[in-house]
């Protein structure tokens, strides 16, 4: 699993430009996490997430994100993003908030292969980025491969 | 796509922040299942979701093959009057399933 030097790390390198012809390319998730934050970095413990320790059936994992927002014209939660890092396509989904969404919380259920890291991004109306991972264990896969 | 269940409060005052609950049945085809044959069954699911008021989209959302089968979402809206809920799933190839309900303002 990642911890959080690995993942600091692994972002790093993900934003870094390979210049050799044989350079590894990196990872699926890490690039769909990059094409979210360019070169922010994102704010970790404010983004609340919850998702179960342990997922017994891998085809429906419930999950919740919420970023406290006062949710006004001036302030409010623009987007959140949730990418499950080792599922055969990272992306699970994107929601896109407005002022009038009163409050930037999302449920649904996602598909995950195999135990992984989820990782949850909310995206400001300030620029500013918010993240929170979660690992999560998986007993019976669920992404049909 | 069949009817898709929508869950509101019964009533709801001017300012409040209600919670709306969409359910809709969905194989949510990933495109990475094998058929007995062998061959790969093709990607079919839901990748958009959207949620309109009184006109207004309010919420919407891209969806991947990440999302479960029968696509559950559970969101919110701040009441800014009376009206009627609009929401749109998008399933891949275009076909498209609306449901209208109304939301009792008191």
């Amino acid at each position: 699993m990642l911890n959080r030097r690995e993942f600091s790390l692994a972002a790093a390198a993900a934003f870094s430009v390979p210049l050799r012809a044989h350079a590894q390319q990196s990872p699926a998730w890490e690039q769909a996490v990059k094409a979210i934050l360019a070169d922010a970095k994102p704010i970790e413990g404010k983004l609340v997430f919850d998702m179960p320790e342990i997922a017994e059936n891998g085809n429906t994992v419930p999950f919740s994100v919420r970023a406290d927002s006062p949710m006004t014209e001036k302030d409010f939660v623009k987007a959140i993003h949730v990418i499950a890092t080792a599922n055969p396509q990272p992306g699970v989904a994107t929601f896109h908030f407005t002022p009038q969404s009163g409050k930037a919380m999302v449920s649904s259920r996602m598909r995950l292969a195999q135990t992984q890291d989820v990782i949850a991004i909310a995206e400001l109306s300030d620029g500013k980025f918010l993240m929170s991972k979660r690992t999560v264990k998986v007993t019976i896969g669920g992404c049909g491969g | 796509m069949p009817k898709p269940r929508v869950k509101l409060p019964d009533a709801a005052k001017v300012g409040e922040i209600i919670e709306i609950k969409t359910l809709i049945s969905h194989v949510m085809e990933t495109g990475q299942r094998k058929a007995p044959d062998g061959k790969t069954i093709p990607r079919n699911i839901i990748n958009a979701f959207s949620a309109k008021f009184a006109g207004n989209e309010f919420f919407k959302a891209e969806l991947h093959p990440g999302i479960s089968a029968n696509p559950y979402f559970s969101f919110f809206m701040k009441v800014p009057g009376p009206g009627e809920f609009e929401f749109t799933w998008v399933e891949d190839g275009g076909n498209k399933t609306v449901e209208k309900v109304k939301l009792n303002v008191t």
